[in-house]
């Protein structure tokens, strides 16, 4: 099944806003569209179970929602993490070993690219080129560049931002 | 709203708002000095907002409150010199402003009066230290601006402003038209669709007023999708009054009372000042029930698009707006029969719409004695690419590409030479150096094998490899397939598939005997126009540049050295000093020698990033496999 | 009317035809490989290009409207050329084993591809990431076939109203499948497999049981019996170059014993059962017990939708085994202890028209046995067939074995839509009235393939209202109806397939251009009306070996053995399930 495997976190407050936007919205002709607009305003991206509702309320096959969710690029099936992890596969970060540490980021988050952990701290995306091939390999993180970036320095990199958060949290 | 309240509006705001343009600066404005920032979204992303508060702060601050005005307003067009401001009545033209000007220009022109020579624009101050005006500069002197009028003039967020520019007055002129005679006027000024094909707007219009059915819709194609295009936007976001008038006008015309804008969800601003427009039309009486006491009712909604450049294409817009998947579908039947929800439908994009009103109330003779014989009136075309002032620009039809881009644009930077002009963004073509002279019109443009298309005018140096050219845009229809029929689904994949192969240096010249048939096949066989125009790219670059391609092919060889594939870096030993600067940044870790001795770069690990040429000092490394 | 030329004949049509109808009305054939009339209507495969004078580039006959002094021409360089690269690029993109396909000498793209001497590997480049789905026990979708025509989303949603496929993603990308990329066993699919009958490649067919009937048959512990469904002897021949409308029965019978049968039954007899058990519970539900309208339960596709969409309505279902299942329950149960055959031993094969039967087969289980073991469609029996080297054309006919071949024209007419109603009337009317000197047999009006036929008939002083519904899609207005009260219905019968068994989704396939759909269905429907007709005995009640099997082992229909062996029960089920 395509589409995020993340434990869907939609509240009853989301559903009722959602539902109560679709009703609006039914009676006006083509309402597919702002409907996926707003759903995905509201939870940050279009998983299965937001769909089937949309499906239910404007009376719809869901495949004919997720037909247009796939249609237009601005709609995502994946939700994004608070840290947005970008690691570039461009030719210059891929000859320096940009693969391993994908691989390796891969592996210690758990997740493709495209996806987002389960606690929806960290979402990983496989970049092209990120014009900064000079320091290849480039990972980012929310806009912070590290560069000449080694296997064995992503665990720190990461704990950096985990720390952050068990502090805030803390 | 009434006429009565319409010419009041007018009348109390007329004078300030003439007072914004550099030949009327001296008329009596009720304010010593305006001050406009730009607000598009050019200079936006150049913190404009910012640089407007401030000066807000700061006009505060020094008590000038009604003897300043301050007015943030749409694109002023010259987007390379942004953030932009200027000042009238002087007409100062402020360039690439930072936020720590605004206090010195506060001071020395608000308060002392005295423009801030070093900031202005240096084309408007000549050698004895004069100001100039802008409308002399050559960016802005061979410009006419019709579409454009009001952007970079009004405040897109205050319609009594639109109204002091005549705003609504066509509106209010239509209604008191018997339809026929509005359409007839239409027709009669030759005005064409600006969004590609140029359809006569005319015929649309009438064919919509002729089609038989108890609902009509109008719409407005505000898709935007080319990259590297923005005219609309910047209607959009300098002058939403004039699409809200126009589609009412058509609405009127062909017998519609209900409108929608489909705007692309990547314009915010543009989507913002619609709905601002939108909901302002609507407090006072322009847009509902009974407008203008002529017992007319329209109203307009916005449809936000959601990414697919597909969506431009007018059957897919009208798919979309029915809240389906943007495709296609075959014409006949054409919207005008039927439409949106089966119902006819008009749909014209924005720079069609901002013709309208003009031509309703200064006639259609005085539209028609602009352009040429087939092409009337004026084009905006978004300048981008190897040219010194990006920006904006109207010019009339006929006006040459050498006007367009050594007189208004500036020319080429660094002094290199015109190698193509490339308009019609994916379903256009290249124009090539010998063909700079070219009178720009629908007719001269398809005639050499490019199009209109909605604007967009990419210029392109001796740096640029036009394979590579017509395998980006051929990328871009790729993605952008809607996927519904063979000839775009698999043939623009297989074209790109192709140009990737002669990029890659493993293409025979049958490859590109196959590659032709293939582009004429997929002009011939397309659902749409999108897929009928997705070779131009193609072959236009084949007609003026086979050479290049053949170079490509039979020498092996990128002339314009950018197909990585095609080039590779070399060490001039007797330029190389053995610094080793070039072996530390290499990332690929291709380049070896010892220190202080002529280093030399292993071709097969080489990735040709061009780092290397980039940090050496010496000069000692070049790309070479380009120009033999 | 619109006058035109088409390669300069001059041609009349009707205003609002297409140049693909204006040529075949004059006997030209444009090819085309996504058009079905009325149900889908891209443009999309481009295959049906022509030449029209005036226009600049090619235009798609299957949509472009005539008009007044066109000029068409359908054959020119220009579009002999365009046809063939729309067929290579197509081929480019599309898994050629074709070879070892299941569709071949009966694929549309293979046909075009040899016509119009293509060089299939002429634009080879990158293929699409393809689906795979076997997930079901009736359908598998192998997309690195499909090209993309889109008829199978059409007859879907259009046809059925099911809507359980779409086009996904977009551009190169773009690939039919469920919602998500889901497993079509996590959907609310009715196992209909019209989307097969309309594929024009082998992208989508029937899950194969030939392997397993084949293993069954060489296991001489294994006592096979078969039994065929009424559909398939109207259809079977198509397989074998007879005409549409051949009754290919006798031969049927022959194949089957050659094939290596024990014991060659007809499902028509299990039918007669059928009608035995669903007259009696619609007459006791008429008397007040259990609710009304009473819907048939023979269709499996209508069974599974009712289960997944009208969960309110699952009372209103006939309790009834379907023919197929009381055909398992039967030879297992009376047939075995007879016989003096250990029921384990048994391995009962049905053949259908249908591939929702494959899903139906495991619905329900009889003293710890599956009532059937395997369902072939008929296409598999014709495959089996050859494979086997058998020349149908050249048997004799056949006879069916007893007891259970022995069947009544009512059995025979359940393969039409409004079959199973006319049989169960044709019993019911004589039960109520057994006095009555009633003749009625036929029941002209709820033959013919409207989409939702209505009566009423005057039974027993008392006027019965009933509908019968082909098409599934057809079924929701009928169903909406009900659920909200405002039905005066007591009967209805409710067929998943538009035209009824005839038509169903293990059908042999007639590219859709051939014949217009109807036509076959009422060529295949007559087949049955006529055996009908021949038919002595053309009530259920009068098989004499129905009678027998009552008689001596079930007791009264809908009694305490019958309901046991012939009656079964449903359940609410979960239109999609998501998948982890």
């Amino acid at each position: 099944m395509k589409g995020s495997n993340l434990p869907f976190q939609g509240t009853v407050e989301q559903e009722r806003q959602l539902r109560d936007k679709l009703a609006e919205l039914k009676p006006q002709g083509g309402a597919l569209m702002p409907a996926l607009q707003y759903a995905q305003e509201l939870y940050g991206y279009l998983p299965y179970e937001v769909q089937k509702i949309i499906a239910e309320e404007l009376n719809v096959t869901l495949s004919d929602v997720y037909g247009v969710a796939t249609f237009y690029s601005q709609f995502s099936l994946f939700p994004k993490g608070k840290y947005q992890i970008g690691i570039c596969l461009g030719t210059a970060c891929y000859v320096n070993g940009s693969g391993e540490i994908y691989d390796k980021l891969r592996n210690i988050l758990g997740i493709e690219s495209g996806e987002c952990t389960l606690d929806r701290m960290f979402s990983l995306d496989a970049t092209r080129c990120v014009g900064c091939c000079g320091m290849a390999p480039v990972m980012t993180v929310n806009g912070d560049v590290y560069g000449k970036v080694k296997a064995d320095d992503v665990e720190g990199i990461l704990s950096k931002y985990s720390a952050k958060e068990s502090k805030n949290n803390g | 709203m009434d006429e009565k309240t319409l010419r009041k509006i007018k009348e109390r705001l007329g004078s300030d708002i003439a007072a914004r343009q550099a030949h009327l600066a001296k008329q009596n404005a009720r304010f010593e000095r305006q001050v406009l920032v730009c607000g598009g979204s050019g200079c936006s992303s150049g913190n404009s907002k910012k640089i407007y508060d401030e000066f807000a702060r700061e006009i505060k601050e020094k008590s000038l409150i009604g003897k300043v005005n301050l007015v943030m307003t749409g694109c002023f067009g010259l987007c390379a010199l942004g953030p932009v401001v200027i000042i009238y009545p002087e007409g100062s033209f402020y360039a690439n402003v930072k936020l720590e000007h605004v206090e010195e220009i506060v001071d020395g022109h608000l308060v002392g009066g005295k423009p801030v020579k070093q900031l202005l624009y240096k084309e408007t101050v000549n050698e004895n230290g004069e100001i100039t005006p802008l409308a002399d500069t050559d960016f802005y002197r061979k410009q006419s601006r019709l579409a454009l009028r009001n952007c970079g003039v009004i405040d897109p967020e205050n319609i009594e402003e639109y109204i002091a520019r005549d705003g609504y007055f066509a509106l209010l002129k239509a209604l008191n038209m018997p339809r026929g005679k509005i359409i007839e006027e239409v027709s009669d000024s030759g005005l064409r669709g600006r969004g590609g094909a140029g359809f006569l707007t005319g015929r649309k219009w009438k064919f919509t007023y002729d089609a038989q059915s108890d609902v009509k819709y109008v719409a407005c194609n505000a898709d935007e999708g080319d990259p590297g295009a923005f005219m609309d936007r910047s209607v959009l976001e300098g002058d939403p009054h004039v699409v809200l008038e126009a589609m009412s006008i058509a609405a009127y015309a062909v017998g519609a009372n209900h409108g929608f804008i489909y705007v692309r969800a990547e314009y915010p601003v543009a989507v913002h000042r619609l709905q601002v427009a939108i909901k302002q039309s609507r407090e006072v009486g322009l847009l509902g029930k009974n407008i203008l006491n002529k017992n007319f009712d329209f109203d307009i909604e916005i449809r936000l698009g959601a990414g697919a450049f597909v969506c431009g294409e007018e059957t897919a817009l009208m798919t979309s707006i029915e809240g389906k998947r943007g495709e296609p579908r075959p014409r006949p039947p054409f919207p005008a029969v039927k439409g949106l929800r089966g119902k006819p439908t008009l749909l014209n994009n924005v720079e069609t719409y901002a013709n309208i009103p003009q031509i309703i109330l200064n006639g259609s003779k005085w539209f028609s004695s602009v352009g040429t014989e087939k092409s009337k009136g004026t084009k905006v075309f978004a300048l981008g690419g190897k040219i010194h002032n990006t920006g904006l620009v109207e010019v009339p039809m006929g006006t040459s590409l050498r006007e367009i881009v050594y007189e208004i644009g500036g020319g080429i930077p660094q002094g290199k030479a015109f190698k193509a002009a490339q308009t019609g963004g994916p379903s256009g073509g290249c124009i090539p150096a010998e063909l700079i002279d070219t009178e720009i019109d629908y007719e001269s443009l398809q005639s050499i094998g490019s199009m209109m298309g909605s604007g967009g005018l990419i210029v392109m140096d001796e740096d640029n490899c036009m394979v590579d050219i017509a395998k980006f845009f051929l990328e871009f229809t790729v993605d952008e397939s809607c996927g519904k029929c063979t000839p775009c689904r698999v043939g623009t994949k297989r074209l790109y598939e192709m140009l990737c192969k002669i990029t890659d240096g493993k293409a025979t010249l049958e490859d590109l005997d196959k590659m032709e048939e293939l582009c004429h096949y997929i002009q011939d066989n397309s659902l749409c126009g999108l897929g009928q125009s997705a070779p131009n790219p193609v072959l236009s670059t084949l007609k003026y540049y086979r050479k290049e391609y053949e170079a490509h092919i039979v020498d092996k060889v990128c002339p314009a050295g950018v197909c990585k594939s095609l080039i590779r870096y070399e060490i001039d030993p007797d330029k190389c000093i053995g610094c080793n600067l070039c072996a530390r940044n290499c990332s690929a870790n291709a380049i070896r020698g010892t220190v202080k001795k002529p280093h030399v770069i292993d071709p097969e690990a080489c990735i040709k990033c061009g780092i290397c040429e980039t940090v050496c000092r010496f000069k000692a490394i070049k790309k070479v496999g380009g120009k033999k | 009317m619109i006058n035109l030329t088409i390669n300069n004949v001059p041609v009349c049509v009707k205003e609002g035809s297409t140049i693909l109808e204006a040529a075949r009305s004059i006997g030209i054939k444009i090819p085309t490989l996504c058009h079905m009339k009325e149900l889908s209507e891209l443009g999309a495969c481009r295959v049906c290009v022509v030449e029209v004078k005036g226009m600049r580039s090619l235009v798609a006959a299957c949509e472009y409207p005539v008009y007044e002094g066109m000029q068409v021409y359908t054959t020119t360089q220009r579009v002999l050329n365009a046809r063939k690269i729309t067929l290579e690029l197509i081929l480019s993109d599309h898994r050629k084993d074709c070879l070892s396909c299941e569709r071949n000498t009966n694929c549309e793209l293979q046909k075009l591809a040899y016509k119009y001497g293509c060089d299939a590997n002429k634009f080879a480049g990158e293929t699409r990431n393809f689906v795979y789905d076997d997930s079901t026990d009736y359908l598998v979708r192998d997309n690195s076939k499909c090209i993309l025509c889109r008829r199978c989303i059409a007859v879907c949603k259009k046809a059925q109203g099911v809507g359980v496929i779409g086009a996904n993603e977009r551009g190169f990308k773009t690939h039919v499948a469920c919602a998500f990329d889901m497993k079509l066993v996590n959907t609310p699919c009715v196992g209909c497999g019209q989307c097969i009958t309309v594929c024009p490649t082998g992208a989508l067919k029937e899950k194969e049981e030939i392997v397993r009937v084949q293993e069954a048959l060489a296991n001489p512990d294994k006592y096979v019996v078969v039994g065929t469904a009424p559909s398939v002897r109207a259809a079977l021949g198509e397989n074998f170059d007879q005409p549409l409308g051949t009754n290919v029965q006798g031969k049927i019978n022959t194949a089957l014993r050659y094939l290596g049968f024990k014991k060659v039954f007809d499902v028509n007899c299990t039918a007669d059962f059928t009608i035995m058990e669903e007259a009696n519970e619609l007459i006791e539900r008429l008397q007040g017990n259990g609710k009304l309208p009473m819907f048939t339960s023979c269709c499996p596709g209508w069974v599974s939708h009712a289960e997944k969409n009208y969960p309110e309505l699952l009372p209103n279902l006939s309790t009834c085994k379907s023919p197929q299942q009381m055909f398992g329950a039967l030879v297992k149960g009376l047939f075995a202890k007879k016989n003096g055959i250990d029921p384990h031993d048994i391995f009962v094969v049905s053949v259908m028209p249908c591939t929702a039967k494959k899903h139906e087969k495991k619905r329900t289980i009889t003293d710890g046995m599956p009532d059937i073991d395997a369902v072939l469609t008929t296409r598999e029996l014709a495959r089996l067939i050859q494979e086997n080297g058998i020349l149908l054309n050249e048997l004799p006919d056949g006879e069916t074995d007893s007891p259970f071949g022995e069947y009544t024209g009512a059995g025979i007419i359940f393969g039409a839509t409004g079959g199973v109603m006319e049989a169960a009337l044709r019993t019911a009317a004589s039960v109520l009235e057994p006095n009555a000197p009633y003749t009625k047999l036929e029941f002209d009006e709820v033959r013919g393939l409207d989409g939702v036929k209505e009566a009423v008939y005057r039974i027993a002083g008392k006027d019965i209202k009933i509908a019968v519904v082909n098409g599934l899609k057809n079924v929701k207005a009928v169903c909406d109806k009900v659920k909200a009260g405002e039905s005066d219905y007591r009967f209805i019968e409710v067929m998943t397939c538009p035209g009824g068994c005839v038509m169903g989704g293990g059908q042999p396939i007639k590219a859709t251009f051939v014949k217009h759909k109807n036509e076959v269905a009422q060529k295949r429907a007559s087949v049955l009306y006529k055996a009908d007709k021949a038919m002595y005995n053309r009530r259920s009640h009068k098989n004499g070996s129905v009678l027998d099997a009552y008689a001596n082992c079930l007791g009264a229909p809908c009694g305490k053995e019958a309901h046991r062996l012939l009656h079964t029960s449903y359940s609410a089920k979960p239109a999609y399930v998501k998948e982890s």
